[in-house]
């Protein structure tokens, strides 16, 4: 039995180098156009910090300034907790509305692993029964390691384990992408 | 300098005093903190962070308000708890404290919050079980009492966040209380310019200024624009002595009453950390006034421990 997913991008065998980063003002627009159709009376938005949560703040008003919103910290949830502790610099949770009945898209900037949604799923639900959540990423970097993927992405970006793709925000707000080689 | 408190890489590993932690670990505590406040507001009070570990509070002496603090706030993080009243048990059979503590170990408990009258108790006991073992001091004699202590700073700057701008008074039995000290010591140490005590010389240690505080004997001349006022407990007993005449007396010129409080700042913030003896260091309407976060101080200590409990455990051996 084949066992792999085929949604979920393999290796590349000529992985991405800095200069050939995606623009990630561009992948903003586009995600904010894929999300657009999916919003609903009962929508809300949950940014996972810092990088979703910069999302969140930036596609409110393009979706609905008055769609209910938080921010979710994860370190609390975090499987890695025995051998890596208490992330230092950890920020309260908020989510200022009823997670009971509404319909949650969750925002990440970069998918890997799926450890984090894992977590930020598990913390949701302590505060209540949302009625679906939806995953919605910036960006798909594959290696996932669990059966959890984005529904949506604005780009299908994979990448090899010794990379670490982040994004960050200029002084003035636009975002931009950064890619680090780990030296081995 | 070997620090008991923390392990080869900097990381607190017993929570025994709060002089010793690096103004980095303080902060640590204390954002940690911040980030447990909301968890007590959710549907769910809990998180996953100690699923599967035991805390076991060990009181040598009775504090009931300490031990079911300490109780939530290790349920709150999952884990499951043991309490024993030593004084009732093997000890009054003569078991030594180590013997205890390392029959606790046995049946795998993996944290210790320690309650004992004498000084150096919980160091006593940190310094003799294995590393993987964490160890909170819960008030030791008159030496330390660490989490009052930074659950009193934490308080301080949610309300005051700005500490480099700050006027804080302690009031009271100085010479006693477990905490002045190290609340001196903490608020310098996040930047607080100017602590004053109150108290009569009887209940104030000798030397005291050389904490780096300013003494008044004369409560009225001490809170004169002051943003914080915390007012320590008296302990009873004390009245029995010559420190004092009497409760009355300590009353009139060391209580805090309305009249007293309005020489303060009018956002003065006051603080007590219980229990309370109203009508001796504090009037009923001051606690239970608008200027009081008495209650919230109560709330914020389970948070404080949280974080304390959290970070200790995530510390690697």
């Amino acid at each position: 039995m084949n066992l792999s997913m085929p949604e979920n991008p393999s290796q590349p065998e000529n992985p991405p180098t800095s200069q050939t980063l995606p623009d990630a003002e561009i992948l903003f627009q586009q995600l904010a156009e894929k999300l657009k159709p999916l919003i609903s009376a009962d929508t809300a938005l949950v940014g996972i910090h810092s990088g979703g949560a910069w999302l969140v703040e930036r596609l409110l008003p393009l979706l609905g300034a008055n769609l209910p919103h938080g921010i979710l910290d994860v370190s609390f949830y975090r499987d890695d907790f025995a051998s890596r502790g208490l992330h230092k610099e950890n920020r309260p949770s908020q989510i200022p509305f009823a997670v009971q009945g509404h319909h949650i898209l969750l925002i990440d900037d970069v998918f890997y692993t799926g450890r984090t949604i894992r977590a930020a799923m598990n913390e949701l639900f302590d505060y209540g029964r949302p009625a679906s959540i939806t995953l919605a990423v910036l960006v798909n970097r594959g290696g996932r390691e669990l059966p959890i993927a984005p529904q949506i992405a604005a780009l299908e970006f994979p990448l090899v384990s010794t990379q670490n793709l982040q994004l960050l925000r200029h002084e003035d707000g636009r975002f931009y992408l950064r890619l680090e080689q780990e030296v081995a | 300098m070997n620090n008991p408190q923390l392990n080869q890489d900097g990381q607190l590993k017993h929570l025994l005093s709060i002089e010793g932690l690096p103004k980095a670990i303080l902060k640590q505590i204390l954002d940690t903190a911040e980030s447990f406040v909301g968890v007590a507001e959710r549907e769910v009070k809990k998180v996953p962070l100690l699923r599967g570990k035991t805390v076991c509070n060990i009181f040598f002496e009775n504090s009931t308000r300490t031990r079911t603090t300490f109780e939530i706030a290790a349920k709150r993080l999952s884990a499951d708890v043991l309490n024993l009243n030593v004084g009732t048990s093997s000890q009054a059979k003569g078991e030594s404290i180590l013997d205890t503590v390392n029959n606790l170990i046995a049946m795998h408990a993996d944290m210790f919050v320690v309650r004992h009258s004498q000084s150096g108790a919980a160091h006593f006991i940190a310094q003799h079980v294995a590393p993987h073992i964490h160890v909170i001091n819960a008030g030791d004699g008159r030496h330390s009492h660490p989490t009052q202590g930074l659950l009193d700073v934490f308080t301080i700057r949610r309300y005051k966040p700005d500490m480099h701008n700050l006027r804080v008074a302690l009031v009271g039995d100085v010479l006693h209380s477990r905490v002045a000290r190290s609340e001196i010591h903490a608020l310098t140490t996040l930047g607080v310019p100017e602590i004053r005590v109150i108290a009569p010389k009887t209940l104030l240690p000798v030397q005291v200024e050389k904490l780096g505080v300013q003494v008044y004997h004369d409560m009225h001349e001490g809170l004169k624009g002051v943003d914080v006022v915390m007012m320590l407990r008296l302990q009873n007993e004390r009245m029995n002595g010559a420190l004092l005449p009497s409760a009355q007396e300590y009353f009139k010129t060391y209580g805090l009453t309305q009249e007293k409080l309005a020489l303060a700042h009018p956002d003065a913030i006051v603080m007590h950390p219980g229990p309370m003896n109203r009508g001796v260091e504090i009037d009923s309407a001051v606690a239970d006034g608008s200027q009081s976060v008495i209650l919230p101080q109560v709330t914020y200590g389970i948070a404080v421990r949280m974080a304390v409990m959290a970070i200790l455990a995530g510390s690697t051996i």
